[in-house]
């Protein structure tokens, strides 16, 4: 066995699954505090690409692209505010009004708000597909072997960084603040917690704002990792973080990252291993098995079933 | 939303500070997906500045919140139509503004519609008239007590609809077999009907399946490709007919149902929705990349047309030993013959489709269903086996996606994974759910609306899905439950005595 080839895949899939990650993590919160699958949620992601693509070209226009983290660091916060207001939007008008009606109602408004934000991006932006030059350019040999060198960009760096941090950060807000403890106790019980003072709508828009933050984060970082997007990403990226959310047990938290980089590891491995061709088909098989042998997850609860 | 605010009545500097609050929010909503577009160039990407959007994004959406506002505060039914209708004309113009412009601070485009040739003039006419109506009488009067259900003017027309199902089917039946007499040398015209009328068949036949059984599939297409793919290659490599392959699609397609059905369909509802959008990629990806056996992201080309039950042959040179159709009736040859024979063939189809749906309802199997769609658990508890019921619905409705699959590669004489993409479930389920979940008619007029209208108005071809989007949405939010809506079950316990006539009638 080749391990240079290996720790590359290896390398690549952390890589893919945090950014997988951060996008399930809105799922899950999504799931856990009003449970219903926000379908949406990839275009948000496409959104965060697309705004930070324009911030981009908005700092090479005013000339101060060339201070790399001063760019850097206003693409990730304006992708993350603009975007966050999209997540926002998307609630208030789509779902809210359905929150009492039946279930399947949320999910059907959500597959038009989808097929909508695409369009809409499709129509504003131009349905082609949108190149970036590399911004964050060289890397790390970690190991040379006869035929191979196992190479570990900044970019890689900067997206596992980032997404540890951005996870750590979340955990303690979900933890530590009011605003955490608002959100668990809406999960739990919606009804009791509006009636002890926590505000339910304030809480559920949070939410998806924070859900959104993550997801435009990730679209950030696609961006800047293939250095290629069009209007079409949200769609199978979606599809694969609520696949990363299901695995790791919708609802948790270090659930969804766990998934993340699960995917992403099995992604990376399949292409690295058998065909890059039938990728998508190992993700969508995993789901069909986690959901048939373990609904729940790997950190999951079951869940009981109320009459 | 409205009710829930009904009660408070808010003070002038309140309302100005959720205007200026929604401003804000249009402002960042739009200031760079609006405002900044990203052109090609042959050094790269490049920005061009569309401040002229960011400020009709604003000002649309400050008039129609404060619409909002004087409705929910009941100030003035006039006021509040008129900035609606302001609105719709403002997100118009918006959208007409997206193509190109040299100069953009031109003048508004629709001034230029509002002032141009009659045609336009009557369209902007109607369009502004609609939205006034719709936003004029949609609004309760300011003092009025909350109106009786049965009073309004869209409950009437439900009973009215309710009472005369039977009649109304039948004049829509009969209108679509006397359809090619009326067009019959109009050959778009017979190729759109029969476009229309796919889309009717694969509605009723996800209508079992999402309609009566309730669950959600965002794979229907799978059914569709495996019937068409079906039909293809049995004809391509068995050289059998397209009489033969019909019911053999439909037989393949319903196998693929309760291959698929049998592990997922104990998933809960959303769960299931996911599980299936992920079965019809995998089938998408499968036929793209098995280049062997399905010709890969090429298709499958020259597939064989049907034949007038094997009795006769549509094409103009007549192959040895078969009759022509026209020598067979002795008329003459007419390039029409097969595209009205096609027509006549999905009419049945989508026809015998309804027919078993609507005796399936009438049967145990059909209670069964629409039983678990209303309670699973009381279900259980009854003794109902809620996998091979669900099961049962799954594959029926697949079966009739088959052969209209099968269908559809004899029409087409091509088909590629191209067809069969998730956008084309949405389609379908958008016809089921637009039509309200378990109405037949509610379908037709749903496919009519939704695939008729945008082949008809081929100039908005690239606000289409926009529309449809949007549609989807607003159609969810005005009435959750679909256009012509009556998913209470065939039979109910306790109905008053309106409804009862209604559900006998029925």
């Amino acid at each position: 066995m080749d391990w240079a080839y290996f720790l590359q895949q290896l390398i690549n899939g952390l890589t893919l699954g945090a950014i997988y990650g951060l996008i399930a993590i809105g799922y899950t919160m999504v799931y856990g505090i009003i449970g219903m699958i926000n379908f949406a949620h990839g275009e948000i992601y496409m959104l965060g690409a697309f705004h930070s693509l324009i911030t981009f070209l908005i700092c090479q226009a005013a000339g101060i692209s060339g201070i790399l983290p001063l760019t850097l660091l206003l693409m990730l916060f304006v992708s993350m505010v603009l975007t966050s207001i999209y997540g926002w939007g998307v609630e208030r008008v789509a779902y809210r009004p359905l929150r009492g009606s039946f279930r399947l109602a949320a999910l059907i408004s959500a597959i038009g708000m989808s097929i909508f934000l695409q369009n809409f991006v499709q129509i504003s932006q131009g349905a082609r597909v949108k190149p970036m030059q590399p911004l964050v350019e060289g890397g790390i040999t970690l190991m040379k072997s006869a035929n191979f060198d196992v190479q570990l960009s900044y970019m890689q760096i900067v997206i596992i960084v980032l997404t540890f941090v951005l996870m750590v950060v979340f955990s303690l807000l979900i933890a530590k603040t009011s605003l955490g403890r608002a959100q668990r106790a809406c999960e739990q019980d919606r009804t009791m917690a509006g009636l002890l003072g926590v505000n339910v709508d304030r809480t559920i828009s949070t939410t998806f704002v924070m859900g959104a933050a993550l997801a435009s984060v990730a679209g950030m970082m696609v961006t800047l990792y293939y250095g290629v997007i069009d209007f079409y990403i949200g769609f199978l990226a979606g599809v694969k973080a609520f696949t990363a959310a299901v695995l790791g047990g919708i609802g948790s938290l270090p659930g969804a990252m766990l998934g993340g980089l699960l995917i992403g590891l099995i992604e990376a491995f399949w292409s690295g291993y058998l065909t890059i061709e039938y990728k998508d088909v190992a993700t969508f098989g995993i789901l069909v098995l986690v959901l048939i042998f373990r609904p729940w997850g790997l950190l999951g609860k079951p869940e009981v079933e109320k009459v | 939303m409205s009710s829930a605010f009904a009660s408070s009545r808010t003070n002038g500097s309140e309302i100005v500070k959720e205007l200026a609050f929604f401003a804000v929010i249009a402002l960042l909503m739009s200031v760079m997906i609006l405002g900044v577009e990203t052109v090609d160039r042959p050094t790269g990407l490049e920005l061009a500045v569309r401040w002229d959007l960011v400020l009709i994004a604003i000002g649309s959406t400050v008039v129609g919140r404060l619409a909002l506002i004087i409705r929910r505060e009941a100030i003035s039914r006039l006021v509040q139509a008129l900035l609606i209708t302001a609105t719709a004309v403002a997100v118009f113009e918006m959208f007409v503004r997206f193509r190109d412009m040299d100069d953009r601070w031109a003048s508004p485009v629709v001034f230029d519609m509002a002032f141009g040739s009659a045609l336009s003039i009557v369209l902007a006419i109607a369009f502004v008239a609609i939205v006034f109506a719709i936003a004029y009488f949609s609004m309760k009067e300011h003092g009025v007590a909350e109106v009786d259900e049965s009073t309004k003017l869209s409950s009437k027309i439900q009973l009215a609809y309710r009472s005369n199902t039977k009649k109304i089917g039948l004049v829509g039946i009969i209108f679509f077999i006397i359809f090619p007499f009326l067009f019959g040398e109009n050959r778009s015209a017979i190729d759109l009907a029969t476009l229309v009328m796919i889309y009717i068949m694969l509605g009723w036949g996800l209508n079992i399946v999402v309609g009566l059984a309730g669950l959600l599939d965002l794979g229907y297409v799978a059914f569709y490709a495996v019937g068409a793919y079906s039909y293809a290659l049995l004809s391509q490599n068995f050289d059998l007919s397209f009489w033969l392959c019909l019911p053999l699609a439909g037989i393949f397609a319903a196998s693929f149902g309760i291959i698929l059905g049998f592990p997922v369909l104990r998933l809960r509802g959303d769960y299931l929705a996911i599980v299936t959008l992920g079965f019809g990629e995998i089938i998408r990806v499968v036929l793209i990349n098995w280049y062997d056996f399905t010709g890969g992201p090429d298709g499958i080309s020259s597939i064989e047309r049907p034949s007038f039950f094997g009795l006769a042959d549509f094409s103009r040179r007549v192959p040895d030993g078969a009759i022509g159709f026209n020598e067979l009736f002795g008329m003459e040859y007419s390039s029409m013959h097969r595209l009205i024979f096609l027509y006549y063939l999905i009419l049945a189809l989508a026809l015998v489709t309804s027919f078993v749906t609507m005796r399936l309802r009438k049967l145990p199997i059909g209670r069964a269903w629409e039983a678990l769609r209303e309670d699973e658990i009381a279900c259980r508890s009854l003794g109902i086996n809620p996998t091979n019921t669900k099961l049962s619905a799954f594959a029926i409705g697949a079966m009739f996606g088959g052969f209209a699959g099968a269908f559809f590669a004899t029409r087409q004489g091509f088909i590629s994974p191209e067809s069969f993409t998730f956008l084309e479930s949405a389609v379908i389920l958008a016809i089921v759910v637009l039509g309200g979940m378990g109405s037949q008619i509610g379908v037709v007029l749903a496919a009519i609306v939704m695939i008729g209208f945008p082949e008809m108005f081929r100039e908005l071809a690239e606000y289409r899905m926009l529309i449809f989007g949007a549609g989807i949405v607003a159609i969810m939010l005005w009435r959750p439950r679909g256009l012509l809506s009556f998913r209470d079950p065939t039979i109910l316990l306790n109905m008053s005595q309106k409804e009862k006539v209604a559900g006998e009638l029925k």
